[in-house]
């Protein structure tokens, strides 16, 4: 099983025709994901290679039956975007957009959580999320992942994902899903919404788990792994010798004072009993090592 | 980004926040001129983005003309921590009773804005966090809801700030909220905000981030963009669509994706080197972006080796490859260079380079074996 989405999921991306909606859509689709509709304000009833295009995500979900919405628009619009997807009946939103200001993350966060408690936004600025052989929204490359499980991978950071998935597909050992939840301050989908779902998903058998500097989402995730985690779990934290005070690339990873270092991450979880691991290749081949004695 | 104190207090001032009356001055001359017109006596303060000024002599109170000129001429040009001061920022001095500290800022793990009162102020905030916590009063503001006028008031009392205060500080500190959430900062704080001996309540200090993600709305930060002071390679890095950090090491980074540049710092280090810089070459970059990344990094005189780190998703590998082609043809680059190249068109990528691999042009199959291989060149 997956996470989240599977090969039934219908699809529609919010700016498919658009030059990176158009991009990864097509991709998506092509990876064998229901990719059913496009949205884009005034080109309704066009199409983007056979895919129709609609003025609003309600029209497309009422002539599609879609459920999820890869949500591909510039900063300025992602908020809004986001909001009209939950508004036009989407339960599952991938927002994979850099850059979308702290407020308005802030906003949407809150509008989704109080108004559409049903509703998971993944990202924003995430790579998405996949599960091999099933369904693909985002930016991941497909021939990276390996299908069949039985490992679960959650990521902060987009390139690490593909490294992380990489290090499993090369030495045979698949993935049931992996998710990229951005990096971010203001995250829709955290480490715990996932670890909990891969907990409950029987055919995840152990996590992989990549964070990084900035924010305290790894030691809240290591609190709820000690608790209620009974898969093996092989974590990395990225940014162990990156410099207090400055922003390493994204939004979310900045160390401010004593908090947010990659050390007291690493520490926590390994309270935690999770395997902690010093760089990609580790934790690949602890994971390698962990499949194999299942 | 990270605003001056005059640009705090000016950013404040377009929110109708109170702040004592002063002005700019990057000349003795001006300083003067300043002071005549706020009135003695003036407090003389060096404009560093840095903590810590009033220790290092940056801060002066002066009575007279003689002394403005005496602080003035003291102050531009000292070295703050590293920080040269070149502009001051004069205002009339005022009577303190009391001090205090006010801020809002992102509550990340509950995503929510948080609000922190204390009615101990003009000390560092860490210090009162740390020992003694229940002085900071904090204020969870739901973004959807915002700060009202009467929740601010349940708010100064609950800090314990004194009777004359909290009428005008609540008001205060709903004005603050605003400029926060309008203004796109990740950062507005007071410290002091003080209370007067005739009982006026208003901002001493400020201390503004702005989130760089909301300058689409914002046109007038571009005046604080002309005066920020960037390591020139920052700068060149971002002109270019870079994101670069300079750093003290010795093997020159590029990778693509901000993790996984991150944990290509961390794996030089594991095998035993430093790293030069932080820089992530972003998502899609062509030929042209990666050639201007081997170009900064081969301005920085520390760079004994340079550590190309590319895992191809949007990224495709062949571009990559021609783009250090690109620069080996456009200038000299004078370290050698270790890449690692794997994911979207990595076959093709490495066929590229084929033709220009030398002893100080080579690839490595991972990112462990390159990392070793770049550091063993640095540490030659």
């Amino acid at each position: 099983m997956s996470i989240f989405v599977d090969e039934n999921t219908k699809v529609i991306v919010q700016g498919l025709t658009g030059g990176q909606g158009r991009f990864h859509g097509l991709r998506n689709r092509d990876y064998g994901t229901k990719v059913v509709g496009g949205v884009t304000p005034g080109k309704g009833g066009t199409d983007v290679d056979g895919i129709p295009v609609f003025n609003t995500v309600a029209e497309a979900v009422a002539a599609t039956g879609a459920t999820a919405s890869f949500v591909v628009v510039p900063p300025k619009f992602a908020a809004d975007a986001i909001i009209e997807a939950a508004q036009g009946g989407i339960t599952f939103i991938v927002s994979i957009t850099e850059g979308i200001p702290a407020h308005d993350e802030a906003r949407v966060y809150n509008r989704l959580v109080e108004e559409f408690p049903g509703v998971r936004l993944l990202g924003p600025n995430c790579p998405g999320i996949i599960s091999p052989g099933k369904c693909n929204i985002g930016i991941t490359s497909g021939d990276i992942a390996l299908a069949g499980g039985p490992v679960g991978i959650v990521s902060r950071s987009g390139t690490l994902t593909y490294q992380a998935l990489h290090e499993l597909s090369q030495q045979g050992i698949g993935q049931t899903t992996c998710v990229g939840i951005g990096g971010d301050p203001v995250p829709g989908t955290n480490f715990i919404d996932c670890l909990a779902a891969f907990e409950a998903d029987p055919e995840t058998k152990a996590v992989m788990m990549i964070g990084e500097i900035g924010g305290s989402e790894e030691e809240r995730a290591a609190e709820w792994i000690k608790a209620h985690m009974t898969k093996p779990v092989v974590a990395y934290v990225a940014g162990v010798t990156a410099p207090a005070g400055r922003k390493m690339g994204h939004a979310g990873a900045i160390i401010s004072g004593s908090k947010g270092t990659a050390q007291a991450k690493m520490a926590a979880l390994r309270e935690a009993g999770v395997h902690v691991c010093l760089n990609p290749t580790e934790a690949g081949e602890k994971m390698v090592e962990i499949v194999r004695a299942l | 980004m990270d605003l001056f104190e005059y640009q705090g207090k000016q950013y404040f001032s377009r929110f109708d926040i109170p702040v004592s009356p002063g002005g700019v001055a990057d000349t003795v001359e001006e300083a003067l001129r300043v002071a005549a017109r706020v009135g003695f006596p003036v407090v003389v303060k060096a404009q560093v983005k840095v903590g810590g000024r009033g220790k290092a002599g940056g801060v002066k109170l002066a009575a007279t003309e003689d002394e403005v000129r005496t602080h003035a001429g003291a102050i531009l040009g000292l070295d703050i921590k590293g920080h040269v001061v070149k502009r001051l920022w004069v205002e009339h001095a005022s009577d303190i009773e009391k001090e205090y500290y006010a801020s809002f800022t992102l509550d990340r793990p509950n995503k929510v804005h948080l609000g922190m009162l204390s009615a101990q102020g003009g000390v560092e905030i860490e210090v009162v966090a740390e020992e003694n916590p229940d002085a900071i009063a904090m204020l969870q503001i739901d973004p959807l809801v915002g700060l009202d006028v009467a929740t601010a008031r349940r708010w100064v009392a609950e800090a314990g700030l004194d009777e004359a205060a909290r009428a005008q500080a609540a008001e205060l500190l709903v004005k603050l909220y605003t400029c926060y959430v309008e203004g796109d900062c990740d950062l507005a704080e007071v410290n002091p905000l003080i209370l007067t001996p005739d009982g006026r309540v208003h901002a001493l200090d400020a201390k503004v981030t702005l989130d760089e993600n909301a300058a689409f709305r914002h046109p007038e930060w571009e005046e604080y963009r002309a005066t920020e002071t960037e390591d020139p390679r920052e700068k060149m890095a971002k002109e270019k669509g870079l994101n670069y950090i300079g750093l003290d090491g010795t093997v020159g980074i590029i990778a693509n994706g901000a993790g996984l540049a991150m944990s290509t710092l961390d794996v030089v280090n594991q095998v035993g080197g430093s790293a030069a810089n932080f820089l992530d070459i972003g998502g899609g970059a062509n030929a042209d972006v990666m050639a201007a990344a081997l170009e900064v990094i081969n301005t920085d005189p520390k760079v004994k080796s340079i550590f190309v780190n590319i895992f191809g998703g949007i990224t495709r590998v062949d571009e990559v490859a021609k783009g250090v082609v690109e620069a080996l043809s456009r200038v000299t680059i004078s370290a050698p260079i270790v890449l690692r190249l794997d994911g979207t068109n990595a076959v093709e990528g490495r066929a590229i380079l084929e033709a220009h691999l030398n002893d100080r042009l080579l690839t490595e199959p991972t990112m462990l074996d390159a990392a070793r291989r770049a550091v063993a060149f640095a540490n030659q």
